[in-house]
C-alpha cells in the first residue's frame, strides 16, 4: 500500500508539473504569440545547454532546497513556516557577520547562519507553544522584523559594507572574494570542470540534509514524536510527549534549515547583500519546492531542482520577453504545479473507478 | 402499492481489503420502528450510507413504494423523503440553531433569507414533537442532546417520511433517551418510518418493532421483536452465546495502589472546582468504579489523575509517591495506563498507522527503539500479536491507518494497548462506550484479568449495567464529591445517589473530612 501511495505522489507532481508547463505555454502566446514557441523552448532547454548553466542551476537549486526542507520539515510536524523567508535572512545575516565583521572561514559561517535561522524560527515556535499563538501570524511579523533588523544592523557596520573594501557601493555587503576569502564555500575544482564560477559545495550540503530529514522522519523516534504533536498535539501528550517542547524544536530545526538556505547563497561568493525593503523571494518558493514534493525531503531535491532549472531557463528569454512577463510565467508554473495535494486526490478517484469499472466489468463476464 | 416504503435488496459494498456488506437485504415498513443491529464493524452504517447516498454498492437495487430508484447523492435521498442523522453531528457550530436547521433548504424572497416562516416552522415542530430547542441559541453553546435534537427537526423541516438515525442513544444521558424514544414512537404512530442503527438490546427491545441483524457485513435475518428476546438477538448479533454476568473470583484486595487525598480539579465551565475535595482508595487486586450521571466531575477526576490537568488543591499517591506534579510520562513509568474517555482526541493518532498507535505509548522503550531509531520489526510483531490477542479488525492489518477503523476497532486497539502495559493501576475512562455486546464482554473479562493479575482498576462508568456487574467497590460521584462507597447496591438505591437524592452519612455536610 505504501509504494501505491508514493506512486500517486509522483504521479501527481509530474501531472501538476505538466499542467503548470503548458499554462505558461499559453501566457507565452498571449504575451508574444510570434515568439512563444522560441522562448518555450529556451526556458525549457536552457538549463542543459552547457555545463555552465548547469551549474547555475544547481546554484539556484541549493538555497531553493534548503527552504524547502524547512517548510516541508514544519509541515510533516503540523506547523506552517511562513516565516521561512526571514529565517533566510537571519542566516544570511549571521553567516556574513561571521564572514565579514569577524573574519571566520566559511564552516563557521554556515554554523552561524544555523544558528540565526534556528533562533529565528525558535521565536514564533515559542509564542506558538506557550501562549497558543498562531505560528503563521507570528511568523509573517518575524519576515518583517528580520529584514528591517538585518538592514539596520548592516548600515550601522562599516566594515560590512563593499565600501570598507575597496569599492564604492554604500548599499550592499562587501564582496567576499576582497574581504575575506576563506569564507566562500569551497569548489572542489567543479568550477574548473564545469566552467563556472557559480558552482560549489552548497547542492551537495542540501542532498545530505534532505536524506538527514528524511531519516529523522521516518525512521527515529524523535522522528514519530514530532509527527505524533503535528498530527494530533492532545494524543501526543496523552502519551507523555512534551508538545511544547517539540513545537518549540520542530520550528527552530526549521528555522535552522532556512538559515542555512541562506548562509548558503550568500557564502557562494558570488553573492552580495542588498540593503532593500522587500522580502527575499527565496523563502517564499521554498512553499511551493515543499508542496511540489508533498513535503518528502528527498522528493524536494529533485522539486528544488526542477523550479531553479525554470528560473534559469527563464533567464534566456530575454530579450524577447521581458523580465516582469517571464516571471509571471515562471510564477505561473511553479504555483501550478504546487497542486499536487489536488491532483492527488483527482488520481485516487479516477483509480477508484477504474477499479469499480474492472469489478463491474469482471462481475458481467 | 407495495407493504414496504423502503426495500434494500441484495445490496453489495466493497472497501479496500474489507466486504462491508455483502448481499444484505432490509425492507421498511411505513409506520415502524426498524432496528438495525450489529457488532462494531458489522456494516449498519456502511449499509446506511448506501441508503443515504454516500456510497455508491457495488450491486443491489433500492426501491422506495416498489419503484427502484437510484441514490446517488444526499440531494437524491432528501428528494425522496429520507433523512440522516449521523452519528457525529453535522451542524455549523458557530450558526444559530435555526440556521443550522434550514441550511440547504432556505426560503428566499428576492434573494434575501426570510427566516420568519421558517421560524414558524421550526416553533410548531418542535411543539407538536416535542422536540425542545431555543432557536436563537449558538449550535457551540447547546448540549449535545438538544444538538440531536437540532439533527432531528432537520429532518422535519424537510418533510422527510423515513428517518435514519445513527446511533443516536450513545452520546445521550439516561434521561435524554427516555426522552428520544418517546419522540420516535410519536414519529411512528404518525406514519413516519425510522431505521434505528444500535447495538444496544435493551433499547431495541424497548422500542423497536421489528429488527434486522448482520454479522460481518451479512445479513443474518429480520425478526419481530414481540417474537424475540435479548438473548436471541446477542446470539444472531456476535454469532455465539453471550453471557450478560459478569464471572468473577472473591476479591484479594492486597496494598493501596492509588490513594487520592482532598483532590481538587477546576473546571473549564465555571469557576468553582469541578472535583471538589475527592479522597478515594483503589487497592491492588480490585476494580473500583466511579459511578455516575456525566457531567459530574467524572472526567476531570480522570484528567487530574492521569496528568492530563492540573490538579489545584490536595495530592495524588501512586504507590505511596506522590504524582500531584509528575509528569504524564513519569506516571506512565511508574504503572499508570490509560484508556482514555475520548478516543479520537486522546486515544489515537488517527493519522498514524495501527502499528504506530500500538506503541504510542512504549515507542520509547529500548524493546521498540535502538539509539534513537525505531526497530520497525520489533514494533510489527509486537502490533501482530496485540492484533491477534484483542481481535482488532481492519483491513489491512498493522498498516492500516487507523481513521479508516470503525469506531468499536479503534477502541479495541486502545484497550489492546493499554490492557498490555504491565502496571501497578489501570485507569479506565468509558472503556465499552459505544462497543458492542460482544465487544463490552472481551473489555469485562480484560478489566477483571487485569484484576487478578494484581492490578487495581479505576473504572469510571455511565452505563449502570456496568457498575451493577463489574465492579468490586463504588465510588458514586453528584456535583464534584463523593456522595457514597458501596459494595453492593440495587439499581434503585444507585440511581437515588447519581442523582443527588441521598448522601451517604459520612459524605454528608460537604467540604473536607
Amino acid at each position: 500500500m505504501k509504494s501505491r501511495r508514493d506512486y500517486t505522489s509522483l504521479m501527481a507532481s509530474l501531472i501538476s508539473i505538466a499542467a503548470g508547463l503548458l499554462l505558461g505555454l499559453i501566457l507565452l502566446f498571449v504575451f508574444n504569440p510570434s515568439k512563444a514557441l522560441y522562448g518555450f523552448e529556451n526556458m525549457l532547454t536552457n538549463g542543459i545547454r552547457n555545463t555552465d548553466k548547469m551549474a547555475k542551476v544547481l546554484y539556484t537549486a541549493a538555497p531553493l532546497m534548503m527552504t524547502g526542507l524547512s517548510v516541508g520539515f514544519a509541515f510533516k510536524t503540523g506547523l506552517f513556516n511562513i516565516g521561512a523567508t526571514g529565517q533566510y535572512t537571519m542566516g544570511a545575516f549571521f553567516a556574513l557577520s561571521a564572514a565579514i565583521q569577524f573574519q571566520l572561514p566559511w564552516y563557521l559561517g554556515l554554523l552561524a547562519a544555523m544558528v540565526g535561522g534556528a533562533i529565528w524560527g525558535a521565536i514564533p515556535g515559542l509564542f506558538k507553544a506557550h501562549f497558543n499563538v498562531n505560528e503563521v501570524i507570528a511568523a509573517i511579523m518575524f519576515n518583517w522584523i528580520s529584514l528591517f533588523t538585518v538592514n539596520l544592523a548592516i548600515n550601522n557596520m562599516p566594515r560590512m559594507l563593499a565600501s570598507a573594501w575597496g569599492a564604492v557601493n554604500k548599499d550592499r555587503t562587501a564582496a567576499l572574494g576582497a574581504a575575506n576569502r576563506s569564507a566562500i564555500l569551497p569548489k572542489l575544482g567543479l568550477d574548473e570542470l564545469m566552467g563556472s564560477n557559480y558552482v560549489n559545495i552548497g547542492i551537495f550540503i542540501g542532498i545530505i540534509l534532505a536524506v538527514v530529514m528524511w531519516v529523522i522522519l521516518s525512521k527515529t523516534t524523535f522522528g514519530y514524536e514530532l509527527k505524533a504533536c503535528g498530527h494530533n498535539r492532545n494524543a501526543s501528550v496523552y502519551a507523555g510527549i512534551n508538545a511544547k517542547r517539540n513545537i518549540v524544536l520542530s520550528m527552530a530545526i526549521a528555522g535552522a534549515l532556512s538559515g542555512l538556505g541562506g548562509g548558503i547563497y550568500y557564502l557562494s561568493g558570488t553573492a552580495q547583500y542588498t540593503l532593500v525593503k522587500t522580502l527575499l523571494s527565496a523563502g517564499f518558493n521554498g512553499i511551493p519546492v515543499a508542496l511540489l514534493a508533498s513535503s518528502n525531503p528527498l522528493g524536494t531535491i529533485l522539486s528544488a531542482l526542477f523550479i531553479s532549472y525554470i528560473q534559469v531557463g527563464g533567464e534566456a528569454m530575454q530579450p524577447e520577453f521581458t523580465k516582469e512577463i517571464i516571471d509571471i510565467i515562471i510564477a505561473a508554473i511553479i504555483y501550478l504545479s504546487a497542486f499536487s495535494l489536488l491532483m492527488r486526490e483527482l488520481i485516487r478517484r479516477a483509480l477508484t473507478r477504474r477499479h469499480r469499472a474492472q469489478a463491474v466489468a469482471r462481475g458481467e463476464e | 402499492m407495495s407493504e414496504y416504503v423502503i426495500e434494500m435488496l441484495g445490496i453489495s459494498k466493497e472497501f479496500p481489503g474489507i466486504k462491508a456488506n455483502d448481499n444484505v437485504t432490509l425492507q421498511l415498513k411505513k409506520g415502524e420502528i426498524h432496528a438495525l443491529l450489529g457488532e462494531n464493524g458489522a456494516g449498519k452504517s456502511t449499509l446506511m450510507s448506501v441508503l443515504f447516498g454516500l456510497y455508491q454498492p457495488e450491486s443491489g437495487v433500492i426501491k422506495k413504494d416498489g419503484q427502484v430508484v437510484r441514490i446517488e447523492n444526499p440531494n437524491d435521498a432528501t428528494a425522496l423523503g429520507i433523512g440522516m442523522v449521523h452519528q457525529h453531528f453535522k451542524l455549523v457550530e458557530v450558526f444559530s440553531v435555526l440556521d443550522n436547521i434550514i441550511l440547504g433548504a432556505e426560503q428566499t424572497r428576492y434573494g434575501f433569507l426570510s427566516k420568519k416562516e421558517a421560524r414558524k416552522k421550526v416553533l410548531a415542530l418542535s411543539e407538536k414533537y416535542g422536540l425542545r430547542v431555543d432557536p436563537d441559541a449558538l449550535v457551540e453553546d447547546i448540549s449535545v442532546g438538544m444538538q440531536q435534537r437540532v439533527e432531528i427537526l432537520k429532518m422535519l423541516y424537510r418533510d422527510n417520511e423515513i428517518l435514519i438515525l445513527d446511533e443516536p442513544t450513545a452520546v445521550l444521558t439516561p434521561q435524554e433517551i427516555d426522552e428520544l424514544m418517546l419522540i420516535m414512537r410519536g414519529f411512528a404512530a404518525e406514519g413516519k418510518s425510522i431505521l434505528f442503527i444500535t447495538h444496544k438490546l435493551n433499547e431495541i427491545m424497548e422500542v423497536a418493532d421489528r429488527c434486522t441483524v448482520l454479522r460481518k457485513g451479512k445479513g443474518i435475518g429480520t425478526v419481530d421483536i414481540k417474537n424475540t428476546t435479548k438473548e436471541e438477538l446477542s446470539r444472531m448479533m456476535v454469532g455465539r452465546e453471550v453471557s450478560f454476568q459478569v464471572a468473577k473470583q472473591a476479591v484479594h484486595a492486597g496494598r493501596e495502589v492509588l490513594r487520592l487525598e482532598n483532590l481538587c480539579v477546576p473546571s473549564r465551565l465555571h469557576k468553582r472546582n469541578a472535583v471538589d475535595h475527592v479522597s478515594l482508595t483503589v487497592r491492588a487486586g480490585e476494580i473500583v468504579a466511579i459511578a455516575g450521571i456525566e457531567g459530574n466531575g467524572q472526567s476531570e477526576l480522570v484528567a487530574a489523575i492521569t496528568g492530563l490537568e492540573r490538579a489545584n488543591g490536595g495530592r495524588i499517591l501512586l504507590e505511596g509517591k506522590d504524582i500531584t506534579h509528575a509528569s504524564i510520562r513519569q506516571r506512565s513509568i511508574l504503572g499508570m495506563s490509560h484508556i482514555p474517555e475520548d478516543r479520537h482526541k486522546h486515544g489515537l493518532v488517527l493519522d498514524y498507522t495501527l502499528e504506530e498507535n500500538m506503541v504510542l505509548q512504549r515507542y520509547w522503550q529500548s524493546e521498540f527503539q535502538h539509539r534513537g531509531f525505531i526497530q520497525r520489526e520489533a514494533v510489527r510483531s509486537y502490533a501482530q500479536r496485540l492484533i491477534r490477542q484483542f481481535d482488532v479488525r481492519s483491513g489491512q492489518g498493522p498498516e492500516t491507518i487507523a481513521r479508516s477503523m470503525s469506531g468499536g476497532n479503534q477502541q479495541k486497539a486502545i484497550i489492546a494497548r493499554e490492557m498490555d502495559r504491565d502496571g501497578c493501576l489501570l485507569v479506565a475512562a468509558q472503556p465499552t462506550r459505544g462497543l458492542d455486546v460482544g465487544a463490552i464482554e472481551h473489555v469485562h473479562e480484560a478489566l477483571i484479568a487485569a484484576r487478578d493479575a494484581g492490578r487495581a482498576v479505576l473504572l469510571v462508568t455511565l452505563e449502570i449495567d456496568e457498575v451493577m456487574t463489574v465492579p468490586d467497590r463504588i465510588y458514586v460521584m453528584y456535583g464534584g464529591k463523593i456522595v457514597a462507597e458501596l459494595e453492593s447496591v440495587s439499581v434503585q438505591e444507585l440511581g437515588l445517589y447519581m442523582a443527588g437524592a441521598k448522601v451517604q452519612d459520612q459524605y454528608a455536610g460537604g467540604g473536607a473530612k
